[in-house]
């Protein structure tokens, strides 16, 4: 016997996932691409979409309390929703991080970058890279994949510890540029938690798949080892 | 295959088979079943879950075809061995039915009636009492005790069974579906007294509603038919919060999944 209806609902949440999480790859490199161009309009555009992403993110909470509660889901079905809703609260802080970077562009106002944008726009891309395989792992239950992403974290704190160090010797040269430098280093780290979060998702996908829950990778805290 | 819980044993069966004339319908099953725990006994229909579960109390005895083969040990001692005492062994492993069997007398003389016939010397008054409080019963049933026990709710007369049940304080408490006839509010209390009762007793239950086995039960043993022969075995024993969260044999998971077949 399958549930077929059941199997259909779960379908449509996890497209309902993928949407979602669409939405937060556009915002993240979106509110990248607008502080780079120093587009003011388009940060305003991403603040807004951020709303959108937090209503979808609810909707789809709701749908996943409807299916525990009327399926009773037990073993993998229940690991799946429960899962699920860790995962769409991921992407709703990820789209988080996005609406600051967007933040930040509207704050600087008339202010030039401190320096033209180069590895922040490459970590960015990375995370959003990071983030779209984690849900392609999510909704194929794909374990070789989503054990294989959280590695890549380290490439994003590498790119986190340059872009630190550089805007550390901006800093030291002319104390003046204090707070531009302080503006990117802000935008680095969100991008940095990002990645983290992508790190979570592989995990959960993993704990689905399996039933095993733990760390994939030993520690996140690349920065501070150094 | 070996299957055991980890701790303390109140009873376990070897290389337990049943068998109805020539089919066998139980085949094999090695369970160790901890003290002062609660068991279920999961599966499809006509799997053998009754079949073993009246097993444990001879109650298969009653079925002229049915014999069996292994051993099913309380401390050490096979039930099955010929100087057993078949009623005896159901004063220490007492059953409670899928439909509330009270006995047509008053809800008093369903407790002292059966402790009356085993020449039970202490206070009646207070072997009654102390049984339906037991059942958590007491407090509902005080003040009508001479009344007929018909006159009771099902679920209250599941209960009166209950407390029938211990009153003669047996160890291990057989319970087949106790909770199928009853509403959802008498089922909650049902579920509510086991975990009560089981500081007392080592309880196994056999039940087709896996909510309520996810939701009572220590450990779990999941019955299947082997296809070719249809007889029923264990497949998989564990941790209940394991067979629901992340069993180990595919077959229990599309079981309690609702995708089995």
């Amino acid at each position: 016997m399958i549930r077929k209806t059941f199997e259909h609902e779960i379908q449509q949440v996890k497209d309902d996932v993928l949407t979602l999480g669409s939405m937060v790859e556009q915002a993240i490199v979106g509110s990248v691409e607008a502080l780079k161009k120093r587009d003011i309009k388009s940060s305003e555009a991403i603040i807004a979409a951020d709303k959108e992403i937090n209503k979808r993110r609810f909707a789809i909470e709701g749908q996943l309390m409807i299916l525990i509660a009327t399926q009773q889901p037990m073993a993998h079905d229940l690991r799946l929703l429960a899962s699920t809703m860790e995962i769409i609260s991921e992407l709703e802080r990820m789209g988080d991080y996005a609406k600051g970077i967007a933040n930040i562009n509207v704050r600087m106002g008339e202010e030039t970058l401190l320096k033209p944008l180069i590895d922040i726009p490459r970590m960015a891309e990375k995370g959003r890279d990071m983030l779209h395989r984690s849900l392609t792992a999510f909704v194929n239950e794909d374990v070789e994949l989503a054990k294989s992403i959280p590695v890549e974290d380290d490439e994003v704190d590498a790119l986190y510890n340059q872009i630190y160090r550089e805007l550390m010797t901006f800093v030291i040269q002319d104390p003046k540029t204090m707070e531009r430098a302080n503006w990117l280093l802000w935008v680095a780290h969100n991008l940095e938690r990002v990645a983290d979060r992508v790190t979570n998702i592989c995990e959960r996908t993993v704990f689905i798949a399996t039933g095993e829950l733990g760390d994939i990778k030993d520690s996140d805290d690349e920065f501070w080892r150094k | 295959m070996q299957l055991e819980s980890p701790q303390y044993n109140a009873i376990e069966t070897r290389d337990l088979s049943i068998f109805y004339g020539e089919f066998e319908a139980v085949k094999n099953v090695n369970l160790k079943i901890e003290k002062g725990k609660i068991t279920a006994i999961i599966g499809p229909s006509g799997c053998g879950k009754s079949t073993l579960l009246r097993a444990f109390n001879r109650m298969n005895d009653f079925v002229p075809s049915c014999h069996v083969q292994g051993e099913i040990l309380l401390h050490g001692v096979n039930l099955y061995s010929k100087d057993i005492d078949p009623v005896e062994v159901r004063r220490k492993i007492g059953m409670v039915f899928q439909r509330p069997n009270p006995f047509p007398k008053s809800i008093y003389e369903n407790i002292a009636w059966g402790a009356r016939i085993n020449g039970y010397k202490g206070n009646l008054d207070e072997l009654v009492e102390q049984s339906l409080r037991g059942a958590a019963l007491w407090d509902e049933v005080k003040d009508k005790l001479k009344q007929s026990a018909y006159a009771l709710s099902g679920g209250q007369q599941q209960r009166l069974c209950i407390a029938r049940a211990i009153a003669v304080q047996p160890e291990i408490i057989l319970m087949d579906e106790p909770a199928s006839a009853l509403d959802p509010i008498a089922t909650l209390r049902i579920e509510e007294l086991m975990q009560e009762l089981k500081k007392n007793y080592t309880i196994l239950i056999v039940t087709h509603n896996m909510q309520q086995a996810a939701r009572v039960s220590d450990y779990t043993a999941m019955m299947m038919l082997y296809p070719e022969t249809r007889s029923g075995t264990v497949i998989e024993f564990n941790d209940t919060k394991k067979i629901f969260t992340r069993p180990s044999d595919k077959r229990t998971e599309d079981y309690v999944t609702g995708r089995f077949g």
